[in-house]
Parts: structure tokens; C-alpha cells; sequence
């Protein structure tokens, strides 16, 4: 195994890299890449790498990139693109065609704040924004995680079961331009885990077919219902390819989520991307000071794991959940989900706080401010802004 | 509950003859439905697959689960034709397959959303032959007017007649550099084919500007749409030629005496008085001399092409 100090953009282009020339043998890789700070390396990194059967196409938008992987897709290869903020924004319209069309792509999102005003900060707003596209969405806290994330969703999309595209994120500068040590999955590895990617109605000459025309509501039921359905193999499909990985890679990476000191907990905290590496630290100081406190890192949000954040909360009495993203006149959008997956369990409170929205350094202090700001509510309020940059 | 395949895929049994098989919901007189009858003709043994993006040229499909079209195809966003052939034909090239990815497009889909899109694939040369069957109105949503909408056209946004130029696509496409860019008309079938083949032949990216008579939109009666498309073409308003490379130029037909007359007399979508037949042929006139001194200047050389 190669330990690597790299960024998080090299390590998520290697990993796309070396996922795209592990369908060397079959129906090859494309790509459609169009810059966009913080995630523009990853492209540069894909351009400059030469793959045995694969095209990385310089297109001239991010509608286009996306359009690019549905063509390369529709055509059986292995297919897939980064992006950011405004880009994915801008991008939209073709990330819902890719998951209609049940196409396995794989997109890196490098979490940006959306625009104007114009600020390249981590705000996790922009790929949240497609929550409602029928698309798997994970987020990671470390570059580790980040690689192992990335393989796993090649191989959850691209399962005959699933069929749908997978989005990977990871927070703008804090993961993608720092550097870690990581285990940098090696070719022959990768072409181990990873079967060859087979599009079951890609378009063929021999058996022509329609691919994305007109439908009644009837059959249109049938598609989101056969994509809800999907969804809902996600866990068990995910669960085999854990396993899987782990035989071949020696470490097991997180799935839906990771409960850590919640069986015995009073409080829980809830968070994402690196957030959750800053609150793992912060948890792990209480404990040692003998407080019941407990975490859960977020990592799979399409599909929502309502079951279990159920069973993983259980009967504690209060839940925190940190959310750098914000829907206006709404609230935090990791707290919506939650607050649905508790809906059955009407003694726990669920307090969602707003906080480094905009690239705002969420820092172990900070976190601290909550969990104790948290301890001391007896009943739930509207999200609580947690302004950190102004401070 | 009736079994409905995983994905929205809608079969036909039958193989490439023609592209565009009966049953299909084109309107009566369409140009669609000829040029499509000609393209099956020279492309029958060559495994098209057609990226084709939301306009009547997809809706003539039919709904699922069947589809008129007996070629693969790939239905795309508005604006994306181009990029999904570009992927489409990267993978068949990278595994040496022999097929021709085609987009066949509307104007609004070509002059208007997907400009950005086209002239992207066009720039990077991509292998793909791109039609746009050129009806100058947004048929499918009822029509409304586009870029590609000739001045004086009554549309349903440009009430009293529309007041703008057309925009010269031809030109756009030629700045582009691209091996080969041509204009058909549905009356002149030797035209068409030999341009279809020259396309076929050719290889990079390769656009052909087919002026579409659409009955629904011009307010003409169906009948009349290749008579009307030979009247564009002798009076100088459709101008017949060809670009090689962007810059070698032949003219494939002349203008003749045929008034314009002829050509608006013809079409409810001209007659609200909003441009007089003078002022066209003014205009005519002036792109004609402009054509005639680019290919005195650049003419492509018979021997070479
Ligand atoms: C992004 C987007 N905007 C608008 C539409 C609605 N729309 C569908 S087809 C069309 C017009 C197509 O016109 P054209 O390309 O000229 O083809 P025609 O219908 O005339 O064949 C429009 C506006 C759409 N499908 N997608
Ligand atoms: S509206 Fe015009 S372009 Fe569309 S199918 Fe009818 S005739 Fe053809």
C-alpha cells in the first residue's frame, strides 16, 4: 500500500484515475471536466493522467461536463466529473437527467459557497441543493475516508441493483487543498474491487432503443418509484461492499454513519465532512472528562438513513446537529432529514445550530460553546446561529 | 402492475429502415419527416445513433415503451445534444466501433440554448455529423420565435412580425474551422444526398443547416413545403453552398429571377404586412453580394475539395 502526503484533490483524482483505467478492459472511461475553485485540480489531475482506454473531454461548462459523462455512460463507459458551488449549480439541469437516465456516474463535489457575492469558502449548500436529484450523496471527513468513499461509490452506483449516480463531497481548502497521509489505493487493488462497468441499456446498434423520451404519468410513477426502490438497497449494498473492501484493502470505512459514545449518551452531536473530525476531538475531551457525550458523524445522505439515526440516538434525551449550509426560511437541511428520522421518538430533543457557513473556521472552542450551550436547553428553538467569522 | 423496465427505455423491433418508421407523430408535411427519409437512405448500413434534443424531433418518437425511431437514441436536455454525442462517439471510437453519432436538432436547440454546446464539440472537432433541421420557430411549445426566426415573422412572441435579423448560423460554423458545413433544401434531392455522402465521409465535425418547411408554424398548407423550400432556394433567400475547412467556399445553386413573392404569398406567418417583399429582397441582395465576394475570394477548389 502506498502512503501518500497528498491534497484532497490529488487523492480524489488519483482515485478517480485509477477507477476509470480499472475499466480498461471493457467499455473504457470518460470524463467531462470544466475548472471550478476548490475542485479544479482534480480535472487538471485527470487531464494529465493517461489512461489505457479513456477520454477526459475539455468541454466548455459544467452542463456540458455532465452531458459528456450521460454520452460516455450511455455509451457503457465508466463515467466522471468534479465540481463546486456555482458549477454544480449551473449544472443542475443535467445532474437530474444522469439520475433519470440511471446512469452510475461518479461526481466529486468539493463543497463551495454558492454565489454572488463571490467567496470560494467551504459551505456545504451547493451539492445539498441537489438533495432532491435522484442521486447518492456521501460526505467524508478525511482524505482517507474521501479515497475509500470514492470506490465504494463506483461500486454501490454501478451495482446492477442500484443504477443510480453517486456524488462524493468533501469540505472546499479544509480537505481538498490540505495535505494528509493516506493510503493511496495501488491499480491492481482497485481492479480487484472494482468489476467492470456494465450500463445494462446502454445504447447499442444491435438492440436500438429510445433512451430519455416522452412517458405519461403512469410510467413516470413506475421511474421514481423504481428509483425510490433503489434507494432503498442502497444500505445492503453498500453494507456487502464494505466487507468487500475491507478483505481487499485491510480497513473498513465508515458506511451510513458513524455512531461513536451514543449507546450511553445524554447528548449527541451531529456532523459532516471535516466538521465531524473537529467533533470527534471535542467528544472524545468530555468523555475523558466524564461527560455522557456522543456523536454521529453523517456520512451517507441520499438515501437519508432515517433507520439508522433512529436506532443510533435511541432514547437520548438531546440531539445537536451542525449544519454549514443553510435553506432560507427554513433552517439547517442536515436537521430537516434528522428531525424526520426522530419523528417517532418524541422525547428527544432536536436543536439544530447554523455555523461556518460561508467558509467560517469552525474551531474546538466553538464546538465546545455548543455542546455546553446544548446541555443547558430543556426544549428546542429555532435554528440557532452560531456566528464564528465575526467573531 | 405491469412490469415497466428499469429505465426509460423504449424499444422497436425493427433495425435502421428508415430512421424515422410510420406511426410517428410528425405533422402533416413536416420537413423533418423527409429529411429523415433521405438521411435513412445514406446512412442505413452505417449504425447511426442520434443524440437528439428536446424539440418535435424527439416527441415524434412517441411515448414509451415504443419509439418510431428504429436507430439507438439518446434524448437530451435542450442545450446538451452536442456534449452527449461527444461522449456517445469518444467511447465508440476508444472501442473501435464502427457507428456515426449524429445530433439532429431544432433551431431553437442549435442557434439559441445549445450554441454554447455546439460551437464547444465544433472547436474540439469532435466526430460527429450535426443537423439542424432549421424550422425557424420553437415548434414543439407551440411557436414561439427563435434566433434562427426571419425578420418580418409573425410568431406567437413577435405579434406584429419580428423585428431582429436572423442570425447567420453558416457563418458561426464556418468560424469554427470545422472540415465541412453545408445547407439543404428538400427540393433538391441530388443536393442533399451528395451532401449526406460527403458527410459520411468526411471525419471531425461536420454541420448541415436543413431549412425545414413546418406547416404548424408557417401558417402553410402542407403540400406546399417543398415548393416553398425551391422558392427559398431560387430566389436567393436559402442560399445553397458549401464550406470546406471554414474557408473554401462553392455556391451549389444560383439564384434565379423567382420572386419573393412566390415564397411569402404562401405563408399566413408573412402576411401581417410586417415586412414588404421590397424590403427582403433588399436584404437578400445585399447577402448575396456578401456570399458572391466570399466565394470569389475563397472558393473551394473543384479538383480538391
Ligand atoms: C431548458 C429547457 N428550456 C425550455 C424547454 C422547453 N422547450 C422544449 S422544446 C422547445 C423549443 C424547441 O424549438 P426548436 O429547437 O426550434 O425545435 P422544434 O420544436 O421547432 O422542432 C422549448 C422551448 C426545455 N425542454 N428545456
Ligand atoms: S410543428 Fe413543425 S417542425 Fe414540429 S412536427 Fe409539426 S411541422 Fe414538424
Amino acid at each position: 500500500m502506498a502512503r501518500k502526503l497528498v491534497s484532497g484533490n490529488q487523492a480524489a483524482g488519483h482515485t478517480l484515475a485509477v477507477a476509470g483505467e480499472a475499466n480498461r478492459e471493457a467499455r473504457g472511461c470518460i470524463c467531462g471536466a470544466y475548472p471550478i475553485t476548490p475542485q479544479t485540480e482534480i480535472i487538471e489531475f485527470l487531464r494529465a493522467y493517461e489512461f489505457t482506454k479513456g477520454r477526459v473531454v475539455p468541454v466548455e461548462s459544467e452542463h456540458s461536463a455532465m452531458a459528456v459523462c450521460m454520452g460516455g455512460s450511455l455509451a457503457g463507459a465508466r463515467s466522471v466529473t468534479a465540481s463546486s458551488s456555482n458549477g454544480l449549480a449551473y449544472m443542475t439541469e443535467n445532474v437530474f437527467a444522469a439520475g433519470y437516465y440511471r446512469l452510475p456516474i461518479v461526481m466529486i463535489a468539493v463543497n463551495r459557497t454558492l454565489g454572488p457575492p463571490w467567496n470560494i469558502w467551504v459551505d456545504q449548500g451547493d451539492s445539498l441543493m441537489l438533495r432532491d436529484a435522484p442521486w447518492l450523496q456521501f460526505y467524508t471527513e478525511s482524505h482517507q475516508d474521501l479515497v475509500d468513499t470514492i470506490l465504494l461509490a463506483f461500486r454501490v452506483a454501478e451495482d446492477p441493483r442500484i443504477l443510480l449516480p453517486a456524488m462524493v463531497a468533501m469540505d472546499g481548502f479544509v480537505t481538498s487543498h490540505t495535505q494528509m497521509g493516506v493510503d493511496l489505493p495501488e491499480q491492481e487493488l482497485v481492479d480487484r474491487f472494482l468489476p467492470h462497468c456494465i450500463v445494462p441499456h446502454r445504447l447499442r446498434s444491435d438492440h436500438p432503443t429510445t433512451i430519455g423520451g416522452l412517458t405519461w404519468p403512469k410510467e413516470t410513477e413506475h421511474h421514481r418509484i423504481e428509483i425510490q426502490r433503489a434507494m432503498e438497497r442502497v444500505p445492503e449494498v453498500l453494507a456487502e461492499a464494505i466487507s468487500e473492501f475491507e478483505e481487499i484493502f485491510g480497513r473498513r470505512p465508515h458506511g451510513l454513519l458513524s455512531a461513536e459514545h451514543t449507546e450511553d449518551a445524554d447528548v449527541i452531536l451531529v456532523a459532516s465532512n471535516s466538521m465531524a473530525r473537529t467533533l470527534r476531538g471535542v467528544v472524545e475531551s468530555r468523555r475523558e472528562a466524564g461527560e455522557k457525550i456522543g456523536m454521529i458523524k453523517a456520512k451517507t445522505f441520499r438515501p437519508f438513513p432515517r433507520e439508522a439515526f433512529e436506532s443510533a440516538v435511541g432514547k437520548t434525551a438531546k440531539v445537536g446537529v451542525l449544519d454549514r449550509n443553510h435553506s432560507p426560511g427554513s433552517g439547517g437541511i442536515f436537521w430537516q432529514e434528522i428531525v424526520t428520522s426522530l419523528r417517532n421518538q418524541p422525547d428527544t430533543m432536536v436543536q439544530d445550530y447554523l455555523v461556518g457557513l460561508g467558509g467560517g473556521d469552525v474551531t474546538p472552542e466553538i464546538l465546545h460553546e455548543i455542546v455546553d450551550d446544548l446541555i443547558s436547553r430543556s426544549k428546542s428553538v429555532e435554528p440557532v446561529w452560531k456566528e464564528v467569522a465575526s467573531r | 402492475m405491469n412490469v415497466v423496465p428499469l429505465n426509460m427505455n423504449a424499444n422497436c423491433d425493427t433495425t435502421c429502415d428508415p430512421v424515422l418508421r410510420a406511426g410517428n407523430t410528425n405533422c402533416a408535411g413536416c420537413g423533418m419527416s423527409i429529411g429523415l427519409q433521405w438521411f435513412s437512405e445514406v446512412f442505413r448500413d452505417s449504425k447511426p445513433i442520434l443524440a437528439i434534443p428536446a424539440c418535435c424531433g424527439i416527441v415524434t418518437a412517441g411515448a414509451f415503451p415504443t419509439s418510431a425511431y428504429s436507430v439507438p437514441i439518446a434524448a437530451t436536455t435542450f442545450a446538451s445534444a452536442a456534449a452527449v454525442a461527444t461522449g456517445l462517439r469518444s467511447v465508440a471510437l476508444m472501442n473501435t466501433e464502427e457507428n456515426v453519432t449524429v445530433c439532429w436538432a431544432g433551431d431553437g436547440g442549435t442557434y439559441d440554448i445549445g450554441l454554447a454546446t455546439l460551437s464547444a464539440a465544433a472547436e474540439r472537432n469532435e466526430d460527429i455529423i450535426y443537423i439542424c433541421y432549421d424550422n425557424e420557430i420553437y415548434g414543439n411549445t407551440g411557436g414561439q420565435r427563435s434566433s434562427a426566426t426571419p425578420e418580418g415573422v409573425v410568431t406567437s412572441t413577435t405579434t406584429s412580425g419580428k423585428s431582429e435579423r436572423k442570425k447567420d448560423i453558416m457563418a458561426i460554423m464556418a468560424a469554427h474551422h470545422i472540415p465541412y458545413a453545408a445547407t439543404l433544401s428538400v427540393a433538391h434531392r441530388e443536393d442533399f444526398i451528395r451532401k449526406l455522402e460527403i458527410a459520411k465521409k468526411t471525419k471531425g465535425f461536420r454541420f448541415l443547416l436543413m431549412l425545414s418547411p413546418c406547416p404548424t408554424g408557417w401558417k402553410s398548407e402542407p403540400e406546399d413545403g417543398v415548393d416553398l423550400i425551391r422558392y427559398a432556394v431560387r430566389c436567393g433567400l436559402f442560399p445553397l453552398y458549401e464550406v470546406y475547412d471554414g474557408d473554401r467556399y462553392r455556391i451549389n445553386v444560383e439564384r434565379d429571377q423567382t420572386s419573393i413573392e412566390e415564397y411569402i404569398t404562401r405563408q399566413r406567418r408573412y402576411t401581417k404586412g410586417s415586412i414588404l417583399a421590397e424590403e427582403l429582397t433588399q436584404l437578400i441582395d445585399a447577402r448575396w453580394q456578401k456570399l458572391k465576394r466570399i466565394v470569389r475570394a475563397f472558393p473551394a477548389d473543384d479538383n480538391k475539395v
